[in-house]
């Protein structure tokens, strides 16, 4: 019986005591080489849910790293999720390539402005942006905040600022944008769900 | 969808129209192979393209782009005309019996009121008989003249076989095929499900097109019934959930709507929003309106909100006008807008009439792009040759472009076509600095209210009154959302004898218990329940199905209440006994209604009490005779604002009526809506099996798989302008151009129409200057800027162009 020691620990796996085998004269020899291990066996998998049709076909999400303080998971592969009673599995060329989208060369990395009239992106902080952004959106408001009507009816709004909320998003930031949105007086807002 | 996905498995007929979901919803399209192998079920698809859909079909009808309503009006008459109609559902569960005004009238394409200065409609002649009672008059018998039934049998007269097919440019054989096998679905027991999409929503009459087939499945009897109803396939995983928190200026989550100047006190908004009963003993489930409308006002304001300050009414923004997408680029247009962000949303490219939206965007101040991918539009500056033709220095716009995390790089719940609520986890971080959508909203908004805070400005009590009790400010999770959005006890809630059965600080259980006295809290009412104290049930995954009808009451969570088939009490007769026992999914057991759904009525509500199946409605029943629709109670067939005959068919010597007279058309985009003698045919736009809009085409598989723009012509077309398959040609509109490559095709039918050929271009949508795919033009450089007269969607479907070899 020829057992590399890679093999020798799977079968101490299914049920026999190394020290049992080592008795009865089995002692691992090296290993010259590794076999390559299957990734999906420690990947941690996640359920998810496809982004793209109405569909919303089950997926499961597989990354490496356990998701532990300082494992960086990363995704390497999607499926289908058999559980899931629509579509029980299956992917259709739009979601068998969600892997491609989710590592696409065009991710976007850092915040970055394009100043007027500039032929060119420039990186910047995710605090200027938010600082400046929101500087633009309140100097904004602050200018044309109408208060009341011309009847003299308070109205609260501002109409110079428009929001084209996302489809993509889930529920809970769908909500919030909303919330946020009306918490700013804006009344000009949709979404693509219109479209 | 009104049905769920796996309850198309249940359907005896199903019809594809206004839709192609063997490309667009493939996962989805299994459920139709299931009804056919399964019940020997019939697909019949009805299309201006032979789609994907067609090619599996077991019948095929070619139909001229934006001649739906003449089709189905069509169908409506045949059903009428041979009486194929379930006669006792008609009676029971519709406003067929139901009188109206003898002042209502139609002539010369127009219904009574209409005012030509406006575009719009006087509605008052569009109403019912009251009764001494107080309630709507009703003639069971349908024999009064001014029924809805008789009404509607002398509406739709006019759209026999060879006026249908003369307009549809179906040929006649085929359409009363159609018509033949639609008509077996009147008997009790059988039903036929209607899947539709863009194909019916992107029309100046897209709401009407939904309308008129949802009129026929009432004839049909098909509402609520497994296997029936109403089925829109919706666009991307969440685009239902975010419908329904309603991120429209004129609403408010659950479809409350936002008040407007007319409306200056919550008495005033409540009072005019909460609608009458019209019917003795109905439900009228919006009499309900101020709970949920004070539960949000709650959820928004929190302690803040209380009865001394009307829950913080004047908080609330009051609409003026129109706010929708066309609207606001409209407005930009005239340079009337400062600033715009966009959230995972490409309007140069999915806007109408991209020359006109790049133009709009250069006149702002600011533009802020959230999204996970480079979009064309956070680039519409930026000169890509003649794909996007503009020049840097002229525009000074100040561009900001924030990443944003995926599907899977946060946790959060999607809403399916089906209205299942389903919870997803994250599986990773996004690349680089990413941050999720809450956290950018949470930081925009803590920086304002400290700018305010420490500055001063415009009305500061509207953000500091905003309820903010997150966690961490900066950044709400979505398990807190999540909560809010499902509703909680502000106080104990008690019941009439006084005992509390919801403690202060728990969960509601659903909206039933939501109440407008400031004690309870909730962010959307029509969700209530995703979150209870059993808690968190969209992240249910039982996908048990213990009666085989695919109902999986426990796999996530289905707005409302749960329930997986709306207006599921239609499913039973008078008696409560189920129109098809073999499907029975709702039946009155002598005490309660019960079975494979949670009921969509009163539960201990007897037949014998009369209450009506459709409890949102103030009748009790459904509407044939719909007064809320902008251009008319009855659907009316109206040419595109592009129409290749320059006439309406129905109405050939009255200029007004030629398209929707109550659409919304503004200045400068009326005058170039293109004529049939410089655009001689019909384009129309769709999507590809491979792409999902201008979202995959920065994925490298998809782009491999559907790499270049193409448009497609029949082959008659294509030996008439000397085009060869492979060929670049130009296609234009008059609004600018686009080239790409010719598919030359037998799946483009060619049709006779008011006894002249019409010609269908065929234009995929998927292509942009940024991606991984070959650089494109935007499609959407051709299509004209008007919308629905109800929904304001873009009439993507149907516009003349001309088309040559490049």
């Amino acid at each position: 019986m020829n057992v590399s020691r890679r093999g020798f620990f799977k079968v101490c796996a299914a049920g026999m005591t190394g020290s049992s085998l080592a008795t009865m004269g089995f002692a691992p020899t090296a290993a010259l080489a590794e076999v390559r291990q299957y990734k999906l066996a420690h990947a941690t998998e996640t359920r998810s849910i496809c982004p793209y049709c109405s569909v919303s076909c089950g997926t499961l999400v597989y990354s490496m790293g356990d998701k532990s303080k300082n494992a960086k998971a990363r995704i390497f592969h999607i499926e289908g999720d058999p559980d899931n009673p629509v579509n029980r599995g299956s992917l259709c060329p739009k979601g068998a390539g969600l892997l491609d989208m989710v590592h696409s060369p065009l991710r976007l990395t850092h915040p970055e402005v394009r100043e007027p009239g500039s032929n060119e992106w420039k990186r910047i902080s995710w605090d200027e942006a938010f600082d400046r952004i929101a500087r633009h959106m309140k100097a904004d408001r602050d200018a044309n905040f109408i208060e009341k009507n011309d009847a003299g009816l308070t109205v609260n709004r501002w109409n110079t600022f428009g929001f084209l909320a996302s489809s993509a998003a889930s529920n809970e930031p769908g909500y919030l944008t909303h919330k946020v949105l009306r918490g700013l007086g804006a009344v000009a807002f949709d979404t693509q769900a219109r479209i | 969808m009104t049905n769920h996905w796996v309850d198309i498995k249940n359907a005896d007929l199903v019809l594809i129209m206004g839709g192609n979901a063997a490309e667009a919803h493939i996962c989805g399209f299994k459920w139709v192979q299931e009804a056919k192998q399964g019940r020997k079920a019939r697909l019949v698809v009805v299309d201006p393209r032979f789609t994907r859909s067609a090619a599996v079909s077991d019948y095929y009808a070619p139909i001229r782009a934006g001649s739906d309503i003449a089709f189905l009006s069509g169908v409506i008459h045949y059903l009428l005309e041979n009486d194929k109609i379930q006669h006792e559902y008609v009676k029971t569960h519709t406003n067929a019996p139901f009188l109206i005004n003898p002042d209502f009238g139609f002539e010369d394409g127009l219904f009574s009121g209409y005012n030509a200065d406006k575009r719009n409609y006087d509605k008052s002649t569009w109403s019912y008989q009251m009764g001494e009672d107080g309630y709507a008059r009703v003639d069971p018998t349908l024999q009064d003249p001014n029924c809805v039934f008789q009404l509607m049998k002398k509406h739709f007269a006019r759209y026999d076989a060879d006026t249908v097919s003369r307009i549809t440019g179906t040929p006649k054989d085929a359409f009363l095929k159609v018509c033949e096998m639609i008509a077996e679905c009147s008997a009790p027991n059988r039903t036929m499900t209607i899947l539709y999409a863009l194909g019916w929503t992107q029309h100046s009459v897209g709401s009407q097109n939904i309308r008129t087939m949802a009129m026929i499945q009432l004839l049909l009897g098909n509402m609520g019934m497994a296997g029936g109803g109403i089925n829109a396939l919706r666009g991307h995983a969440n685009v239902q959930g975010i419908t329904d928190q309603c991120l429209f200026g004129e609403s408010l989550p659950g479809y409350l709507h936002e008040p407007t100047d007319a409306e200056p006190t919550l008495e005033s908004f409540v009072t005019k929003r909460t609608p009458k009963m019209l019917r003795p003993g109905q439900m009228n489930y919006w009499s309900n309106y101020s709970k949920f409308f004070v539960s949000l006002l709650k959820a928004f304001y929190g302690p803040n909100a209380t009865a001394d300050n009307n829950f913080g009414y004047d908080w609330l923004p009051k609409q003026d006008t129109a706010y929708d997408v066309l609207a606001m680029f409209e407005r930009m247009h005239q340079g009337r807008m400062n600033g715009f962000a966009c959230q995972g949303f490409n309007p140069l490219a999915s806007v109408a009439n991209k020359g006109k939206v790049s133009a709009a965007l250069s006149k702002l101040k600011y533009l802020v792009v959230i999204d996970p991918l480079a979009t064309d539009t956070s680039e519409f500056w930026k000169n890509h040759g003649e794909l996007n033709k503009v020049d840097p220095a002229q525009i000074q716009t100040e561009v900001f472009r924030l990443p944003a995390a995926l599907f899977a790089e946060h946790e959060g719940s999607f809403t399916n076509s089906s209205r299942v609520i389903q919870w997803h986890w994250k599986a990773a971080d996004g690349p680089g600095e990413t941050r999720e959508d809450t956290e950018i909203l949470g930081q925009l908004f803590t920086r304002l209210r400290a700018m305010y805070t420490s500055e001063g400005g415009a009305f500061p009590e509207q953000l500091m009154k905003l309820h903010w009790p997150y966690r961490i400010p900066s950044h709400p999770s979505a398990e807190e959302l999540a909560r809010e959005i499902s509703g909680y006890a502000v106080s104990d809630l008690a019941d009439a004898s006084g005992n509390v059965t919801v403690k202060a600080g728990e969960q509601v259980a659903g909206f039933a218990v939501l109440r407008n006295d400031g004690s309870t809290a909730c962010g959307n009412w029509l969700y209530s329940g995703m979150w209870s104290q059993a808690g968190n049930l969209t992240a249910r995954r039982d996908n048990s199905d213990p009666t085989g009808l695919g109902q999986s009451l426990n796999w996530g969570f289905a707005w409302p209440a749960n329930r997986r088939i709306l207006y599921n009490r239609a499913s039973c007769d008078a008696s409560g006994k189920p129109w098809d026992p073999s499907r029975n999914i709702l039946h009155w057991n002598g005490k309660a209604w019960g079975g494979n759904d949670v009921p969509d009525m009163r539960p201990n509500a007897a037949p014998e009490e009369g209450v009506g199946a459709f409890i949102m409605t103030g009748e009790g029943v459904a509407r044939l005779f719909a007064p809320g629709m902008v251009e008319g109670p009855f659907p009316e067939h109206y040419e595109p604002f592009e129409t290749p005959l320059g006439k309406n068919p129905m109405h050939p010597d009255v200029p007004a009526v030629v398209s929707n007279p109550a659409a919304r058309v503004y200045k400068g985009d009326m005058e170039v809506f293109g004529k049939a003698d410089e655009f001689p045919y019909v384009a129309t736009t769709y999507r590809l099996a491979e792409h999902f809009h201008f979202w995959t085409k920065t994925s490298k598989i998809n782009a491999i798989l559907q790499p270049e723009h193409f448009v497609e012509i029949s082959e008659e077309l294509a030996a008439e302008k000397g085009i060869r398959k492979g060929d670049v040609v130009t296609v234009r509109s008059n609004r600018g151009h686009i080239k790409a490559v010719a598919v030359v095709t037998r799946r483009i039918p060619v049709l006779t129409v008011e006894g002249r050929k019409v010609h269908t271009v065929g234009i995929p949508l998927h292509y942009g200057f940024k991606g991984e795919t070959k650089p494109g033009y935007i499609t959407n450089t051709l299509t004209p800027f008007v919308g629905d007269a109800n929904s304001q969607t873009p009439e993507y479907k149907a516009f003349l162009v001309d088309i040559e070899k490049a």
